[in-house]
């Protein structure tokens, strides 16, 4: 500004007259070209702040109501198994309930029949059988004193969590005065522990929300995703290949790309509808398993896959197939040893992306029963399971108030293995990614 | 014109000059509706350097690229008329592309060296075509081609870097190495030198002078100078037509055709 404004200020247009730069109308012009400019920028950083926002506040809820589903409340009890009545021929046969509840009244001392009820069931059910199991995998716990650390159920988990508000009357509230009593009583012992919950990553889905783990959910997607890598991946190259390397361009390959391109934007239902009638109806194929739900997520995959690759392989430039052919290339070496290899890092960034849409996704899963209660992770991809998104679903519809907290927790793991996926997305497109 | 074409070759026939390698007759080609070469008759004579020179979108890469069917990957193109390789129509549609190709090398524009390493851009034609039994004869070939382009002194330390870290002149002549490995008959090459710096072009131009002896050549430049300092027979290309086609030396002192004399010197183009 201040060097043109030294140098004379008039310069003289084509048709003779002089434009003066520096005139009042033109300085106004300018600056109103200018604060367009500003305005444009700002828009674009509200519209990202926006966005972040609501990021922030999503993952922040659910942090918020999720955190406390990564600990546990767990008591830990002292058994003397030198005075329990165990069957040492076969420890499975004993009385495995009497024995714990024998060994937990030995903590508090005398109780009436009712608070006695009160108390036990502020042990997570099965408390007796994960004893039992434990010294199954070590009988040599029989000889002399052992402790055991079992869940406390989901009412006293969520006293000992500070959720319970010990102001309300007693039948507003489900724990009553005494299992207060007994639970302060036990904490004073030193009994009560917090420790990290690693029985939601290692156990399977449960009636309780204490035991209720995403083990089966976890390895059920891990199916679902190798089923659906295995079909879509294959038959997506192939596919995207043959139309951008052999096919003519004719009426008909217009209709497939076009029907690709509407394929994409299907809504996943009726994938899972199609999955429901063809699969399960027609094949015959066993509900719930993941082979049904990873092949219907294939489907879902497959033109994103296609569409995909086929940009990335029109995106090697045409100098380097016509140097392959130049040396006498067939079409086949040209592809495979080329083009091929060098849009290889696109369709892995592309295929995780998709893989990584599948994960997330539940409408399918739904029609094809993946939302059944089981309680064992699948060691097959015929066998019934649920998925990570159908998990979130049963666990959100579930009235336990455990199940609050899980369903979060779910919800933020979810979330985790799709950043991980995505960073790794990134990565590789960083590491790989060729500029011609 | 094309009777003096006609005359010509007889006479070189008949005076030991070189015989004809590859022949092209009444060449028509269109890019969907539009023709973009009418009746091309040309001659590429053995064992010489032909040049197609021209103004930009005068048919000369085109034809150039008929010779060894580069312009079947063009969906929308059609080729008429009749070229022949040794008296053969490699048009023919029992013609083997592959081997055509294998015979017919090529030499882009642009350097377009695999993403790999030097050795493997030598060594890939021979690869696939089985041309070498054995590892050692395969380093054989690829030094030998290398060599040959000239540029095995400067990266015979390096075959296992990245051909395309190379210069854009070294690349050119890895291209033209790449080319020879295969050991074609006829080497086809598009504007060769036009992203090259005066030196590597000189030293390009060099080598085509030198690969004259083992090979047919026909190149396409945009430079007169050029042609003039590589070629022994040039033919002149304007909307689609040959102009003219004769010795280097004629074309470049005495042309027949107005047009050339104007293209020659400049007057436009």
């Amino acid at each position: 500004m201040s060097a043109a404004a030294t140098q004379p200020a008039v310069q003289t247009s084509k048709r003779g007259t002089a434009v003066n730069w520096q005139s009042s109308e033109m300085l106004a012009l300018r600056k109103k070209r200018y604060a367009a400019d500003r305005r444009l920028q700002a828009y674009g950083m509200l519209a990202i702040f926006f966005a972040l926002g609501f990021l922030v506040v999503l993952i922040g809820t659910l942090t918020f109501t999720g955190y406390r589903a990564f600990t546990q409340s767990m008591v830990t009890i002292d058994i003397d198994f030198s005075s329990a009545e165990i069957n040492r021929e076969n420890p499975m046969e004993s009385n495995w309930r009497t024995i714990f509840r024998k060994a937990v009244i030995d903590d508090v001392g005398e109780l009436s029949r009712s608070e006695e009820r009160d108390y036990f069931s502020m042990f997570t059910s099965s408390a007796p059988f994960l004893i039992r199991d434990q010294i199954i995998a070590d009988p040599s716990i029989l000889d002399g004193r052992a402790s055991f650390t079992v869940p406390m159920s989901d009412p006293i988990d969520q006293l000992a969590k500070g959720l319970v508000d010990t102001d309300l009357p007693e039948n507003q509230r489900r724990v009553n005065d005494k299992q207060i009593e007994l639970f302060n009583k036990l904490e004073a012992k030193g009994a009560i522990s917090q420790p990290f919950n690693w029985g939601l990553f290692f156990n399977s889905d449960s009636r309780f929300p204490e035991l209720a783990g995403l083990a089966g959910a976890i390895s059920g997607s891990f199916w679902l995703l190798l089923v659906c890598f295995l079909i879509s991946f294959p038959v997506g190259i192939a596919a995207a290949i043959y139309l951008e390397e052999f096919a003519p361009k004719n009426r008909f390959t217009d209709l497939i790309e076009i029907n690709i391109n509407n394929l994409a934007a299907v809504p996943s239902v009726v994938f899972g509808l199609l999955g429901l009638a063809v699969f399960l109806g027609w094949f015959g194929l066993p509900r719930s398993a993941p082979l049904v739900g990873g092949m219907v997520l294939a489907l879902m995959t497959l033109p994103t896959l296609i569409i995909v690759t086929r940009a990335s392989l029109k995106s090697v430039p045409s100098s380097i197939k016509e140097a392959a052919l130049g040396v006498g290339a067939s079409k086949h070496e040209t592809i495979l040893h080329h083009i091929l290899p060098l849009s290889m890092p696109t369709i892995m960034t592309g295929t995780i992306i998709g893989l990584a849409q599948a994960l997330g996704e539940t409408a399918p899963l739904l029609l094809i029963g993946m939302n059944a209660f089981i309680t064992s992770p699948p060691s097959g991809v015929l066998e019934a399971s649920t998925a990570l998104p159908t998990q979130i679903y049963i666990w959100a519809d579930s009235p336990e108030r455990g199940f609050v907290a899980r369903t979060s927790a779910a919800i933020l793991v979810l979330l985790g293995f799709l950043v991980l996926m995505n960073s790794i997305a990134i990565f590789l497109r960083q590491r790989f990614e060729r500029r011609w | 014109m094309l009777t003096d074409t006609a005359i010509e070759t007889k006479l070189s026939s008949m005076t030991n000059q070189p015989s004809i390698k590859m022949r092209g007759e009444k060449v028509d080609v269109f890019y969907g509706e539009k023709q973009a070469l009418f009746g091309v008759d040309l001659n590429v004579p053995e064992q010489q350097v032909m040049a197609l020179i021209g103004p930009s979108g005068c048919g000369k890469s085109t034809f150039l690229r008929c010779l060894n069917r580069m312009n079947d990957t063009i969906d929308i193109c059609k080729v008429l008329g009749n070229i022949t390789l040794d008296g053969e129509d490699i048009y023919d549609p029992k013609i083997d592309v592959v081997e055509l190709r294998a015979r017919v090398g090529m030499v882009f524009q642009k350097p377009n060296p695999f993403p790999k390493s030097i050795y493997e851009n030598i060594a890939y034609g021979p690869r696939i075509h089985g041309l070498t039994k054995s590892k050692a004869e395969l380093d054989e070939v690829v030094e030998s081609s290398l060599r040959k382009a000239a540029i095995w002194e400067e990266v015979k330390d390096r075959l296992q870097e990245p051909g395309t870290g190379l210069s854009g002149g070294q690349q050119q002549r890895l291209c033209i190495a790449r080319a020879i490995a295969v050991s074609p008959e006829v080497i086809l090459m598009d504007e060769p030198c036009s992203a090259l710096d005066p030196i590597a072009t000189a030293k390009v131009e060099e080598l085509i002078d030198e690969l004259r002896v083992n090979f047919t050549i026909v190149i396409v430049t945009h430079s007169m100078q050029q042609a003039a300092r590589v070629s022994q027979r040039t033919a002149m290309f304007h909307l689609g037509n040959l102009v003219e086609e004769g010795p280097t030396d004629k074309m470049f002192t005495n042309p027949d055709n107005k047009l050339t004399q104007d293209y020659i010197t400049g007057r436009f183009g």
